[in-house]
């Protein structure tokens, strides 16, 4: 509840359109209380701006609460910034200190392309989805939800995959821009349970096969998506769909 | 005059339902593939109709302004969903959920409705499974229960505090799933700006690209609008930041209905704000209340640290009022409690506008007893009483602590959570009938967006319930007894003049807001907005409040038009001007609701009128007067008429709510 007001420099990418090549522009901000979130810091620099009739900078968010997804900055060289497993909209300006200048830059992927300043376009991850994120079930076909029990430890595991947000920072994090967290993460909740088993063959391939498609690395394993994932998705998951991956191999080509 | 025939089936009420979908019209299957349908938003309401209708062949073409159809607000919803499966074998039945759901709307919803919602509430969770959501399980694998408030069962299905994430990916999943097989169009970055009307019948879209600027026209034989709330008219809410009225308002003024818009809800669990930079509130899931107990000292202005306050020095006011439910009363009753204890200047915190929850006695005696008898410890201490406990809390709720950690700096497992109300839900919204229809032929409300099912207040874990019977089981019935008789009609090229017309008017629009070039921001208005709506028009309203806020709205709205400045381009991505476009509607809509609130002389549900209430403070309904559903037409500018819809109770006897 003590608080304390920050003078800070602000280093922001800013591009007009996908076209424009784009720059750093360098902004003051003062007296930011340690009690703001990020993107409430960036609200004061964009009021401050508007107020001068400037253009402010563009950013996306909605829910501000780490869930959406939609949040997505670079922030001194991180991905979502300082605090771990945590979204750009949650981290708190507490986590910085008077008189220190922020570096932030949108998500660097060349299958993210930049749209305006911070926003990049990440259509990708839909169409991976569209690719097999899915059971194939059609409204009304279900039985009873408890016929078929789960075992729970298989269902906190599914859970902990899903949790994903779709951010796409373990792409921005990886130094060949891979989507694998990504992937793994939803092949992985229909992987442990029951009713993603029959098309568990299928659905590796196809999203694998997207995710080729749309220009993402390929995985070194290097870890960094999980450190920087702000729902700390687990590369545990990635181990899991290349057993997948390679089990659908086996069984297809016969 | 409006014609408000609410369609309802005839017959008894636990047959209605089923009756009508054995006897509504059914469009073959060659015809459903030349029937296009729009369906604006893809929370969970859009997001299973797109689905829903593109299994059934009909041509669904989806929209939503966020950049992809999964992060619409609903991906925000936290504790749970209810549904009447009875699976913890602690009595309830579709008779109870339909009970417990007219009850706590304070008597001013539909039987009819609230009934089918009910009964197709079981078959959401079974659904949602097959689609492979992972609720919570319990150690034999099958689904797991907790309480919410209003009720005295466990109903609510969960996925530890991020369920609404949860069922909207799978929503999200088989829409995407329909995109894959060309059955649904998706177009994402984009905003409905009007509805397009062809001889009386809503008949596409006018849509703005967000990132191009330019607006495009599209064709439909039927529009559902499942566009949510409109919460943030007050500025400070717990929706998503582009959470917004423009949809509904563009069909209001085209001629919808809107009902019951000051029935607005005020969670009593959320963040109290910390400053004026804040830019929105984070809720803290009511299902926190299963474990929490809500208090304040029992001395004024007692400024100890809460856990240096004895236990006989504490006020847990909401056991003391209402004994029979006491931490679980409904929200509208939870929320009026703390601010009575916080302005007779018992409230805790820097600003004084604040009560706890404290998690402490249930950390220790329900989870740490429980688990130390598992693990078979003798005698447990008090800490390791609090440690084994904070695991099983940390299992239900660990995201809800982290991010009240995050945003406060304080541990919530070792001090009591401050907490305040905070505007949440809106009750009111598009009138629609039975078969989810607006008063404008061929568009449809689900949803949020819609006024049907919660009465004056609603219950915790029903919205997501709602949207998903609406979009799941609801609409792609009732639709069909409106396409069966469109089957002849051709899909009409948008270069038809009233398409011309109406993106004519839209583009007119954007020019004008953007052509003002004054001095103010579109923040500042909204933030202004905001602030006269929470003070005359929200927890607790008078009539002289809400006068003037009448008076003050209309001049910030000439001040808008006069004086707001957009930055930047009409024809690219500009943010700034989505926001305007926005909140120049609310500035419209914050007028309604005051307008609503002013002629509703009594007390109900979440509309508190001060001049109408018990000796003890609860809220005295007239039910002689105004057992309605207020439904305005507006005719020209900001001029509006009331319609009326009778609610008539066949089956539940309405008295006044008591849950002491
Ligand atoms: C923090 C929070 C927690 C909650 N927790 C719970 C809970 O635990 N249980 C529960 O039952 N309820 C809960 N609720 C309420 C519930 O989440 C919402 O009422 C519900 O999700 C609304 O769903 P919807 O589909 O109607 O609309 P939304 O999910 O709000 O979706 C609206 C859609 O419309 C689109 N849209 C809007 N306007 C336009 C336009 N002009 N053009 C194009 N697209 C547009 C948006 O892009 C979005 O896709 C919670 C609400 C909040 C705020
Ligand atoms: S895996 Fe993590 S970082 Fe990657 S998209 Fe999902 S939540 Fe974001
Ligand atoms: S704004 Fe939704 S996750 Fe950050």
């Amino acid at each position: 509840m003590e608080h304390q007001n920050l003078n800070l420099t602000l280093k922001v990418w800013r591009q007009k359109n996908a076209q424009d090549a784009g720059h750093f522009e360098t902004y003051p901000v003062s007296g930011i209380s340690t009690e703001m979130s990020f993107l409430e810091m960036m609200d004061v620099l964009n009021e401050k701006l508007i107020a001068e009739k400037k253009e402010p900078i563009a950013f996306d968010h909605d829910c501000r609460e780490g869930i959406c997804g939609m949040c997505s900055m670079h922030i001194n060289g991180r991905a979502h910034g300082p605090w771990k497993g945590t979204t750009t909209c949650q981290l708190h300006m507490r986590a910085f200190n008077d008189g220190d200048t922020i570096t932030v830059e949108p998500w660097r992927a060349s299958a993210f392309p930049v749209l305006k300043d911070l926003v990049v376009n990440r259509s990708a991850f839909d169409r991976i989805q569209r690719a097999g994120g899915y059971v194939s079930i059609n409204t009304g076909n279900a039985k009873d939800a408890n016929n078929i029990p789960v075992a729970k430890e298989n269902a906190d595991l599914a859970f902990a995959a899903a949790a994903c947000i779709g951010c796409g920072a373990c792409v921005a994090a990886c130094k060949n821009a891979s989507a694998m967290l990504f992937v793994s993460a939803k092949v992985s909740q229909y992987a442990l349970l029951p009713q993603g088993q029959p098309e568990r063959t299928t659905r590796a391939l196809n999203m694998v096969a997207q995710m080729d498609k749309e220009g993402f690395g390929s995985c070194t394993n290097t870890g960094a998506c999980e450190a920087e994932c702000p729902k700390e998705i687990s590369v545990m998951n990635i181990a899991r769909l290349n057993r997948e991956f390679m089990n659908a191999g086996f069984s297809s080509n016969d | 005059m409006m014609n408000l025939d609410a369609k309802i089936p005839a017959g008894a009420l636990e047959h209605k339902w089923t009756d009508y979908k054995g006897h509504c019209k059914l469009v073959n299957p060659a015809n459903k593939r030349s029937l296009e349908v729009i369906v604006v938003g893809t929370g969970l309401a859009g997001a299973s109709a797109a689905a829903s209708l593109g299994e059934l062949g009909y041509k669904v073409k989806a929209f939503c302004f966020q950049d992809s159809a999964r992060r619409a607000h609903s991906i925000a919803a936290q504790g749970g969903i209810n549904a009447a499966k009875n699976y913890q074998n602690d009595g309830d039945s579709v008779f109870r959920l339909f009970y417990d759901t007219i009850k706590g709307g304070d008597y001013r919803a539909r039987e009819a409705n609230v009934h089918r919602l009910a009964e197709v509430s079981t078959n959401i969770i079974d659904q949602c499974v097959a689609q492979g959501v992972p609720f919570a399980r319990d150690y034999g694998g099958l689904l797991a229960n907790r309480s919410f408030g209003g009720t005295q069962v466990k109903r609510t299905f969960y996925a530890a505090g991020q369920t609404g994430q949860q069922l909207l990916l799978g929503a999200y999943s088989a829409l995407n799933r329909q995109v894959a097989l060309g059955k649904v169009e998706m177009f994402e970055r984009h905003e409905m700006q009007d509805v397009v009307m062809i001889d009386g019948k809503a008949r596409g879209i006018i849509a703005r690209n967000l990132v191009t600027g330019e607006l495009e026209r599209h064709f439909g034989h039927a529009v559902l609008l499942c566009t949510g709330g409109y919460g943030n008219v007050f500025y400070l809410s717990t929706n998503a930041m582009g959470s917004n009225v423009t949809a509904a308002w563009k069909a209001h003024k085209k001629g919808a209905g809107f009902g019951n818009p000051c029935f607005t809800q005020i969670h009593p669990t959320c963040i109290p704000v910390s400053g004026d930079h804040q830019s929105k509130l984070t809720l803290m899931s009511e299902s926190l209340r299963n474990d929490g107990r809500i208090w304040v000292p029992k001395k004024q202005n007692d400024s100890r640290k809460p856990n240096d306050i004895p236990e006989e020095e504490r006020d847990y006011y909401l056991e003391r009022r209402y004994p029979a439910f006491g931490n679980l009363v409904p929200r509208d009753v939870a929320s009026r409690a703390a601010k009575e204890r916080c302005d007779a200047g018992y409230g805790v915190g820097t600003t004084k506008q604040a009560v706890y929850l404290d998690f402490r006695f249930n950390l220790i005696n329900k989870y740490g007893r429980a688990e130390a008898n598992k693990l078979g410890i003798q005698n447990p201490d008090e800490a390791t009483l609090v440690n084994l406990g904070k695991e099983v809390v940390k299992e239900e709720y660990g995201n809800l602590f982290d991010m009240y950690h995050k945003i406060t700096n304080e541990n919530p497992y070792e001090v009591p959570m401050r907490i305040y109300p905070a505007v949440h839900y809106t009750m009111g919204g598009l009138w629609v009938d039975y078969e989810l229809m607006t008063t404008i032929p061929g568009l449809y409300a689900l949803g949020e967006a819609n006024f049907s099912d919660h009465g004056a207040n609603r219950l915790g874990a029903s919205a997501l319930m709602q949207g998903l019977a609406d979009g799941y089981f609801v609409i792609p019935y009732t639709i069909g007894n409106y396409l069966a008789d469109e089957i002849r009609t051709k899909s009409i090229p948008t270069d038809h003049p009233s398409f011309v017309e109406a993106e004519k008017q839209v583009a007119d629009r954007l020019a004008k807001l953007h052509g003002i070039k004054g001095n103010r921001s579109v923040e500042s208005f909204h933030k202004e907005l905001g602030k006269i709506m929470w003070d005359k028009c929200g927890m607790a309203r008078n009539a002289e409040g809400l006068k003037q806020a009448i008076a003050d709205i209309k001049a910030l709205r000439a001040s808008f038009w006069s004086d707001v400045f957009i930055p930047g381009d009409i024809n690219e991505f500009n943010p700034e001007l989505d926001k305007a476009n926005r909140v120049a509607d609310f500035l419209e809509l914050g007028e309604l609701m005051c307008v609503d609130a002013l002629n509703r002389e009594e007390s109900c549900g979440g509309h508190f009128r001060e001049e109408h209430q018990t000796e003890e403070g609860e809220a005295k309904r007239d039910d002689e007067k105004y057992s309605y559903v207020a439904v305005w037409e507006m005719n020209g500018d900001c001029n509006w008429t009331l319609n009326k819809e009778d609610l008539k109770y066949e089956i539940v006897k309405p008295s006044q709510r008591s849950y002491k």
